[in-house]
């Protein structure tokens, strides 16, 4: 399950993930987190069965998450099987089955963004 | 065995004709041998899709009421070409909206009509006694149109160099996204199911030749625009009925930081008459080679990297300097072969015949470079001959000194042998005053990584490293990374001055 985490840092530099880690005991993994001084943004992956503890746990701590269901969205329409996205990719999201058609394994996505500027037909977007 | 076009044409049309892809072919001599694959099969069907930016369409709007001669001619706020007879107009793929930019243009504006789509039509004239009117808008779709032919002057080439980038920034290109310290490979082209690669000495591609495009029906008008089959780059020119097309094989695409684009499905029916036919549409990824070479050296002639085989750009990855490197197709093999497929069932079903070039397309030619009557001007000719220099070594106290003399405001950072080895400014000095216990010498505080120019190097480039990396001045230095000069905003300022005598 994919979360994503927002923290003010108003309210000091306190190691929201780190401690959450620690207090739930369940391995989260950091997947992209965007920090500046006043505001940090976390995709972080659980467990599905971790994932109301977790998020139990951030909210009493002061951070606010959000469920991801989806995240890179394909419109095979719009696809032509080109396979641009597929080197630009830093988490082989992008592969060719045995018939050159396009697959893509949302799970492994970061939600990074370079697919969506690679991509010559507009066929994916983000879901954010 | 000889065979003839004729034979061929008459088995197409008994409905007995043998039609393969190119695909297949390796595997059907494997197996049946050359002269046993001579005797099965009468037609090879090959296909590419892909980008192809030399694309565009000739557009006949017919009259108005009271007539216009269209001078300047928009459709979907895109400019075609109307610099012809009265109602004509050229519509290129790569031409960009005035309004939408990179995000539609005459890629765009030729799928939505192949797509059933209209489009708005304005045209401004400045009205003659035969053409009076001044302007004029409308809105058309396809049948609208008295002719819409697609006319590309560059398709369907033989192969193409692969892209990588070894620089140490992204790079946006018509090769797609190179991303940094050759971080992938990007290529382009069918390979196996090149119409050009499966007849390398155009016996059967040339003028007249019938052949499926955009959907619908083409024919060869003969070489394309930088045909260069002398290195293995031949091009085709095209031409077919835009309004048999379908957006199943015309698909705009915008290459971020590039442009729009135009992809294109271009299939060629090869008939098999001889031996030598046969061991030609034979030909398998592995023997098509190309170059990959490096997008991050504005030149003309980019260095080449290294060169590999479509079969090894297919596999996905590629070696580059001891590192596994992933490659991307930019054009689609799974719709080459849809063309490939749907072409050699229109012919099986006796729905299409062939036919041999009217005229042959050459062979040996080889495209030059621009012919350019002046060069542009190069780094030398207005950097300033003077660098002011200090050695690491040096207090800090000592470049601030020197740099509120007002002479310069970057000092370049040398070695004991004079070579370049940093650059200190007024903003890595307030660093230092910010951090006085860590920085004592200049050494401590300088940039170590140096953008830098060379003396002939075309000033526009040095412009766009200096706008890119947002500084102020590039170090001019030779082969030795001795500094020869310095290139700053006021030896830009130089160049206008100069446009002007």
């Amino acid at each position: 399950m994919k979360l994503i985490v927002t923290f003010s840092r108003k309210r000091g530099r306190e190691p929201v993930i780190a401690q959450v880690v620690r207090d739930t005991g369940v391995l989260i993994n950091v997947e992209r987190a965007q920090i500046d001084s006043h505001e940090g943004e976390a995709l972080i992956e659980v467990p599905d069965e971790a994932c109301q503890l977790v998020r139990e746990r951030m909210e009493a701590l002061g951070a606010t998450t959000r469920r991801l269901d989806r995240t890179i969205l394909f419109d095979r329409n719009e696809c032509v099987d080109c396979g641009a996205c597929i080197s630009i990719c830093p988490q082989e999201v992008f592969s060719f089955d045995e018939a050159w058609r396009l697959t893509v394994d949302e799970s492994r996505c970061v939600l990074c963004g370079k697919c969506v500027l690679a991509c010559p037909h507009h066929a994916l977007s983000l879901q954010l | 065995m000889e065979r003839t076009i004729d034979l061929v044409n008459e088995r197409i049309r008994d409905g007995n004709a043998v039609v393969v892809t190119a695909e297949r072919m390796p595997e059907l001599v494997a197996e049946l041998g050359e002269e046993g694959a001579l005797a099965e099969v009468d037609v090879v069907t090959t296909g590419t899709f892909g980008a192809m930016c030399s694309s565009g369409v000739f557009l006949n709007f017919g009259h108005a009421d009271p007539p216009i001669r269209m001078e300047r001619v928009w459709l979907n706020d895109v400019e075609a070409y109307a610099g012809i007879a009265a109602v004509d107009a050229y519509l290129g793929a790569t031409q960009q909206s005035e309004t939408r930019r990179d995000q539609y243009g005459g890629a765009h504006v030729i799928e939505d009509l192949v797509s059933g789509n209209s489009v708005e039509v304005r045209a401004h004239s400045r009205g003659t006694d035969c053409y009076p009117r001044r302007t004029v808008r409308t809105e058309v779709s396809l049948p609208d149109l008295n002719q819409a032919v697609m006319v590309n002057p560059r398709n369907a080439y033989q192969r193409y160099n692969a892209a990588v980038n070894t620089s140490d920034r992204v790079l946006h290109t018509y090769m797609g996204m190179l991303l940094p310290n050759h971080g992938n490979v990007t290529y382009s082209g069918a390979g196996v199911l090149n119409p050009i690669s499966n007849d390398p000495t155009f016996r059967y591609i040339g003028a007249g030749v019938p052949i499926f495009l955009g959907g619908g029906e083409g024919i060869v008008i003969g070489e394309g625009t930088q045909h260069s089959p002398a290195g293995g780059f031949g091009t085709l020119m095209v031409s077919g009925d835009l309004k048999g097309m379908s957006a199943e094989y015309l698909r705009a695409a915008t290459m971020h930081g590039y442009g729009v684009t135009l992809y294109v499905g271009i299939g060629v029916p090869i008939p098999v008459l001889d031996i030598e036919t046969v061991r030609a549409t034979a030909v398998t990824d592995a023997a098509i080679e190309v170059d990959v070479v490096d997008y991050s050296v504005p030149e003309r002639s980019r260095p080449t990297v290294r060169r590999v085989s479509y079969a090894e750009l297919r596999s996905g990855r590629i070696e580059i300097e001891g590192e596994e490197v992933t490659t991307s197709p930019l054009s689609s093999f799974r719709r080459a072969r849809q063309v490939a497929e749907e072409l050699a069932e229109r012919i099986a079903s006796g729905r299409m015949t062939l036919a041999l070039p009217t005229r042959r397309i050459d062979t040996t030619r080889s495209a030059r470079p621009m012919r350019e009557i002046a060069q542009g001007p190069r780094v030398r000719e207005v950097m300033d001959r003077q660098a002011f220099s200090i050695k690491g070594d040096a207090p800090v106290t000592d470049a601030a000194r020197s740099l509120l003399k007002g002479e310069t405001n970057h000092l370049v950072v040398l070695d004991a042998e004079g070579r370049l080895t940093g650059i200190v400014t007024t903003y890595d000095l307030s660093k230092a005053v910010l951090q006085p216990e860590r920085a004592r010498l200049v050494a401590d505080v300088m940039a170590r990584r140096v953008i830098t120019t060379v003396p002939d190097e075309p000033v526009d480039i040095a412009a766009q490293k200096l706008r890119r990396n947002n500084i102020s001045a590039l170090p001019v230095v030779d082969a030795d990374r001795h500094v020869v000069g310095m290139l700053t905003a006021t030896s830009l300022s130089r160049l206008i001055g100069r446009g002007r005598e």
